[in-house]
C-alpha cells in the first residue's frame, strides 16, 4: 500500500459523505450521489495545490500520436534554458525514448508508463512528483499519452491544457475530437512549415476549434523552422507568475 | 477505451460503499451519465460487462440515466437543447455558451440486500 494516500489493492482513499439510507422491500436502497471521478478529482487538487503553493506552472500538453509534442519540448527547453526552471513528467504507454530525448536537453525527467493505460490520470503524477524534487517558481510540462480521446476527462492538477494538432492531421480534427478541444486552454498547430505541401486549411481549424471551444488561444508555429515559436514562448512567459 | 477506467472507479467507489454496510454484493446500481461526457456507451456496456467480473457488481442491475446536454446562451437568455459541445445557441448562432446540463458522471444510488 502506499503510504501517502493509502492506495493499493484493498484499501483507498476515504471520503466525508453522508448519505441518507432507505429501507425498501427487505433491500436497502444507499444514496451515494458521488462523481464517478471524484477520487481522481481530489488527487488533482491536491497536485494543484502543491504546485499552486511552489509557483509552479503545470501545462498537461496533449495531442495524437505524432503530432510533435516531445520535439516541441525539447526545442523550448534548449531555447529557454537558462531563462526558465523546467522540469518534464513523459507518459507513454511503453519505452523511456522520449524520457531519453528530454533528458538530452539536460532537463529533469521522470517517465511515466501506462502499459496498456490510454491516459495519465492524477494518481500517476502524484507520484511521479513525489520523486522529482520540483524547484519552487518553475515550469512543469506533462506530456500525456499521444491520445486525442482518453485524457480529456482526467484531470491531472495542471494549470493550463495545450492540445496540439499538426497540420498532416485533417484540419476537422477539433469536432472529431470535440471534449479535449473544448477541455483545453491552448491549441497549438505545428508543423506550419509543411502547409505548402499539405491539403490543411488552417483557418478552418482555427474556425472549428472556436466552434467547440471559443476562449481558447491559437499558436501557430513550426518546431522544424522556427516559424513562431517566440509567439509561445510570449505565452509561456506569460503564464509564469514572477516571485514577489 | 477510458471507458474501462471508468468502469474501474465505479466498482471501487461501489465497492467502498458496500463494505460501509456490510453488503456482500451489489443488487442494483444506478448511474448518471451525461451526453456531453467523452463516454462512449457502446465502449462502456462493453467495458462494464469485463471490468464488474469477479467484483460484487457482477450480477448486479445496472439502470443508466442519459442526462440530456442542454446550454444557456447568455445573449439571448435563452437554455436550448446541446447536442454537440460545438452546438451554437439557435437564435443568434453564437458558440459562446454555458453549458447547463449533460457533463454529469455520477453514482447516484446503489440497492443492497439486508
Amino acid at each position: 500500500m502506499c503510504a501517502t494516500c493509502g492506495c493499493g489493492p484493498t484499501s483507498h482513499h476515504e471520503h466525508g459523505y453522508s448519505h441518507g439510507d432507505q429501507e425498501k422491500k427487505g433491500k436497502t436502497i444507499v444514496d451515494i450521489e458521488q462523481d464517478i471521478l471524484g477520487e481522481n478529482n481530489l488527487l488533482a487538487a491536491r497536485n494543484r495545490g502543491f504546485f499552486e503553493g511552489r509557483n509552479i506552472l503545470a501545462i498537461n500538453l496533449v495531442s495524437s500520436p505524432g503530432s510533435g509534442k516531445t520535439t516541441l519540448l525539447e526545442r523550448t527547453l534548449t531555447d529557454l534554458k537558462g531563462e526558465l526552471n523546467f522540469a518534464v513528467i513523459e507518459g507513454d504507454q511503453q519505452t523511456a525514448n522520449d524520457a531519453d530525448r528530454i533528458h538530452a536537453t539536460g532537463t529533469k525527467v521522470t517517465q511515466i508508463n501506462t502499459g496498456k493505460g490510454c491516459h495519465l490520470d492524477a494518481h500517476m503524477v502524484l507520484h511521479a512528483v513525489q520523486g522529482m524534487k520540483l524547484q519552487a517558481d518553475s515550469v512543469l510540462f506533462i506530456e500525456n499519452v499521444g491520445n486525442l480521446v482518453c485524457p480529456a476527462m482526467f484531470d491531472l492538477g495542471e494549470k493550463e491544457r495545450a492540445v496540439v494538432i499538426s497540420v498532416t492531421e485533417g484540419e476537422d480534427k477539433p469536432l472529431k475530437y470535440p471534449d479535449m478541444f473544448h477541455s483545453s486552454t491552448l491549441c497549438i498547430i505545428n508543423k506550419i512549415d509543411l502547409l505548402p505541401y499539405v491539403k490543411f486549411d488552417i483557418e478552418k481549424a482555427k474556425e472549428y476549434a472556436r466552434k467547440v471551444n471559443p476562449s481558447l488561444e491559437i499558436i501557430e508555429l513550426s518546431c522544424t523552422s522556427g516559424e513562431g515559436m517566440h509567439l509561445w514562448y510570449e505565452w509561456l512567459k506569460s503564464k509564469v507568475l514572477t516571485p514577489a | 477505451m477510458h471507458e474501462l477506467s471508468i468502469v474501474m472507479s465505479i466498482v471501487d467507489l461501489a465497492t467502498k460503499e458496500a463494505a460501509k454496510h456490510d453488503a456482500p454484493l451489489i443488487e442494483e446500481i444506478e448511474l448518471d451519465i451525461g451526453c456531453l461526457t467523452g463516454i462512449e456507451m457502446d465502449s462502456f456496456e462493453f467495458a462494464w460487462k469485463q471490468g464488474v467480473k469477479r467484483t460484487i457488481l457482477e450480477n448486479a442491475l445496472k439502470k443508466v440515466n442519459r442526462i440530456e446536454g442542454r446550454a444557456h446562451c447568455n445573449d439571448c437568455n435563452i437554455d436550448f437543447k446541446m447536442q454537440h459541445l460545438y452546438d451554437s445557441c439557435p437564435e443568434c448562432d453564437n458558440h459562446l455558451v454555458g453549458i447547463i446540463s449533460g457533463k454529469e458522471l455520477k453514482l447516484k444510488s446503489l440497492v443492497l440486500p439486508d
